[in-house]
């Protein structure tokens, strides 16, 4: 059964108004084997996704599952058709239990009673196959870590007996040792003949768990074949449509004199004991696990967590505790959640760049709305946001340029201190060398810059010095040039 | 021309209230033409129904901002009666009537203490709600049973009637809808309409220049939208919800000042149920009860769409009972309209006939 195709897709499109997201895509799943769908933001992965699962329909083109015709009118039509889907975000109810979570819309309960002791052993035989042997089916699932929540979806479609199951960014939310587990239960789930998708920016991961690949850039199909026959660099140029020669473009800067000291700086529960001096001008990176407390760091040091002890002092004068303090002495901060903290979905992009500063344009607290707006189309342009107007919703952008709009406002915020939590999570390629380029000049124009990050390639290029934290401490300062990843993870997992 | 692409279009346009209202408007002219009076457009019927209108519109624009701000206020209703109350009371217990010197300070004292009033309920309300981050459905469904006790000492229990000489001439005349047009502040060459109406709309304006240009207003949208986002960007979010509210209060109770020189008594249990009209009126003018979105135009007319339904039934003798079920129908048609509007109505688009190609 292995080798034999289970899923072709043909000459799908769909368009969305005037835009044309898909246009002719076509792709094959066989059994037993990982096929990696590479691309940019916006080059139609997730539309292709989304049609799969059946959450969109497409205009035309051809689905078949083995020889039948796939048409899927909705979630539950695809699940039925035995095609699951492993979101990004998960998708359980984190109230119920492991095993109602695994038979939830499960077809097999029949009469519409759930009978959970016939169902049993299933949910027990696709846990076991997640390598949940310990967990118990009545366990909550809101209580289990990320990584086992993920595994618990696997094995949701495992429950539903599905043949091909398609991954989208699962291990973005992921720590590193999990990642690793993840990949073990992909390479057991290929030996059951099961058919998989594997949607990743990291081209390090698609390259360890795929076997084939399909490249896509604004909506067609630009390339395919095996793993193994491609190198990274092809890939990249395949998916950019222009040759990358710097993935990582550096821009010289000259850290100058110290500047920001955190002094004991401590959460509850974290960050514990943190000492930095910040020089102006640097660009300080943070590495560490998912957990280890960067976030908190962070997010404590720009006043949104509550510290329980500990100053922070801009020029040795120690700034009070609260985040208007805090932007007033020049700090300023990108959420590593865009969506829900980062900005604000429903207003404009303007609305959102200007927000954290509309002192400049009012006179006796009486906004001027075109003025406003010159300013902000001005530092749109700086930062090349693709937008069709100013006034445009933020949720309709894409997500790299949303970041973009979240990087302007604090740059209207003239901002002296970056404080930015993986600015570049979820970003194309593309836009992460933009996004690395301009923490650059920024650096160079005197701006300190503290860069939260789990993707090691890109602190290593970018940053003067690196910590590194584990379980809330800052364990290791040293200079960029000093570490390597290897050394890196030795210290986080420690 | 493309039929679907002009429904889709008026659709998505924020006129979508007005044609609504346009369409129930002249829905009850015909039918009241056809079976009854035909006094529905008349200009008396249509000063009492901007008179209704009013009354729920001046409490309705605080609201408006309360739910941008992504918060509701069920407490309205009874606090508007509480205001209502005390103006009454205060009238009441005059030791001066309406000509004799002093009488002026009694009066500025009782509305001063009315609006105090609406301003102490809804401070109460937002305090609450910033404090101790319990979510305004149940704080103000506590504080609006509060709000009806502490009414309720106040009237001792009955309705409170002021003597007709301690009212002052201004307030019995503010809820005028009758053909005399020296009780109507016209100015000289304004046409006939309730000052109700004329307070309304100087409010409403101000409340549109207040959210659309001054930090205040872009901060109450930002909250709605996203508290967190708001309060990384450095928004003092708990001040600027109690802020709100406080000032949904003044409303209220310019909402019971209204209510007061409408029916000239002072009845706390009157409020209950009145919030709901409220809360209806801005949700038929676009307004979403999960944040970030709200019109102040749309409020209004939605005002007017409720008093242009109760009206209408009234000329056509439809029994209450059925106008009740014909306004809560409407307002659920209303808000799947919204919801096609802004979000993607493909299936709705796909159940229209398909684009003509042949032609």
């Amino acid at each position: 059964m292995k080798g034999q195709s289970i899923l072709e897709v043909s000459r799908i499109c769909k368009a969305f108004g005037p835009t044309e997201a898909l246009r002719g895509v076509g792709l094959s799943v066989r059994a037993g084997e990982v096929l990696a769908l590479i691309g940019e933001n916006g080059a139609g992965k997730s539309t292709l996704l989304k049609i799969l699962s059946g959450a969109h329909r497409a205009d035309s083109g051809e689905m078949s599952i083995g020889d039948r015709p796939f048409r899927p009118s909705g979630p539950s039509d695809t699940r039925r058709s035995g095609v699951a889907m492993i979101y990004q975000e998960l998708n359980l109810a984190p109230e119920l239990s492991v095993e109602d979570n695994l038979l939830l819309g499960h077809v097999g309960s029949g009469g519409g009673l759930l009978i959970r002791k016939q169902q049993r052993p299933k949910v027990i035989e696709a846990l076991e196959a997640v390598g949940l042997e310990g967990l118990s089916p009545t366990a909550i699932v809101g209580e289990q870590s990320v990584a086992t929540q993920q595994m618990i979806e696997i094995a949701r479609a495992l429950v539903a007996e599905a043949r091909i199951i398609l991954f989208d960014e699962p291990t973005s939310s992921l720590p590193q040792k999990d990642v690793a587990r993840l990949f073990s239960i992909i390479n057991e789930l290929k030996e059951r003949g099961i058919g998989m998708v594997y949607i990743s920016h990291f081209l390090e991961e698609v390259r360890e768990v795929a076997d084939r690949y399909t490249v896509l850039r604004d909506g067609e199909n630009v390339g395919e074949g095996i793993m193994e026959d491609i190198d990274d660099d092809t890939i990249v140029s395949l998916m950019v449509g222009r040759d990358v020669r710097n993935l990582f473009p550096t821009v010289a800067h000259c850290p100058g004199e110290p500047w920001v000291s955190i002094q004991d700086l401590n959460g509850s529960p974290s960050p514990k004991n943190i000492n930095i001096e910040l020089r102006r001008g640097e660009i300080f990176g943070v590495a560490g696990l998912v957990g280890a407390g960067r976030t908190e760091l962070i997010r404590t040091i720009f006043g949104l967590d509550y510290a329980s002890s500990g100053s922070v002092s801009v020029n040795q004068k120690p700034i009070a505790h609260t985040i208007g303090e805090r932007i007033q002495a020049g700090f300023g901060f990108i959420s590593e959640d865009r969506k829900s903290e980062g900005l604000a979905q429903d207003l404009s992009v303007i609305d959102n760049l200007t927000l954290s500063r509309l002192t400049d344009y009012t006179t006796l607290g009486v906004l001027n709305l075109k003025q406003r707006k010159l300013a902000a189309e001005k530092l749109l342009e700086r930062v090349q946001v693709k937008c069709n107007a100013s006034d445009q919703a933020v949720s309709e952008l894409s997500g790299g340029n949303q970041q973009k709009v979240a990087i302007a406002r604090i740059l209207h915020q003239q901002a002296d201190i970056l404080l930015m939590d993986e600015p570049t999570k979820g970003i194309d390629l593309g836009t992460k060398a933009e996004i690395y380029q301009m923490l650059g000049e920024l650096a160079a124009t005197g701006k300190t810059i503290v860069f939260v990050s789990s993707y090691l390639p890109e602190l290593l290029a970018v940053c003067d010095r690196i910590g590194v934290m584990a379980r809330g401490e800052l364990r290791e300062v040293r200079n960029a040039s000093d570490w390597t990843e290897e050394e890196v993870m030795g210290v986080a997992i420690g | 021309m493309n039929f679907r692409r002009i429904l889709k279009s008026i659709f998505q346009s924020q006129l979508g209230p007005i044609f609504a209202l346009t369409f129930i408007l002249m829905l009850f002219a015909l039918a009241d033409q056809r079976w009854s009076s035909g006094n529905y457009l008349s200009p008396r019927n249509f000063r009492v129904m901007m008179n209704s209108a009013a009354l729920i519109a001046v409490p309705a624009l605080g609201m408006t901002m309360i739910i941008i701000a992504a918060g509701i206020d069920l407490s309205a209703g009874t606090a508007l009666t509480l205001c209502g109350t005390v103006l009454a009371t205060q009238l009441k217990h005059a030791a001066v009537a309406s000509g004799e010197p002093g009488f002026v300070w009694v009066v500025l004292q009782a509305v001063c203490l009315t609006l105090l009033t609406g301003c102490i309920c809804g401070l109460v309300n937002g305090g609450l709600i910033s404090l101790t981050k319990v979510v305004p459905f149940i704080v103000t469904l506590g504080t609006m049973t509060i709000f009806l006790g502490v009414g309720q000492i106040i009237s001792k229990e009955s309705t409170v009637y002021a003597d007709e000489k301690n009212i002052p001439g201004w307030l019995s005349d503010f809820c005028y809808t009758g053909s005399n047009s020296e009780r109507y502040l016209n100015f000289g060459f304004l046409p006939n309409i309730p000052n109700s109406v004329l307070l309304t709309l100087i409010l409403a304006l101000a409340v549109v220049l207040l959210l659309r240009y001054t930090v205040f207003g872009r901060n109450v949208f930002a909250i709605g939208s996203s508290e967190s986002t708001a309060r990384l960007c450095g928004v003092n979010v708990p001040l600027t919800v109690i802020a709100v509210y406080t000032l949904a209060g003044l409303f209220v109770a310019l909402g019971g000042l209204m209510y007061y020189a409408n029916v000239k008594n002072g009845n706390p249990s009157d409020g209950m149920g009145k919030e709901l009209e409220i809360i209806a009126a801005v949700v038929l003018g676009g307004g979403s009860l999960s944040g970030g979105r709200g019109s102040i135009l749309g409020t209004l007319v939605g005002a007017l769409i409720i008093t242009a339904i109760r009206s209408g039934c009234a000329q056509l003798s439809i029994p209450n009972t059925y106008t009740h079920i014909i306004i809560g129908g409407i307002i659920i048609v209303a808000v799947i309209v919204d919801q096609l509007r802004h979000g993607s109505p493909e299936w709705f688009f796909r159940m229209l006939p398909a684009k003509n190609n042949g032609t």
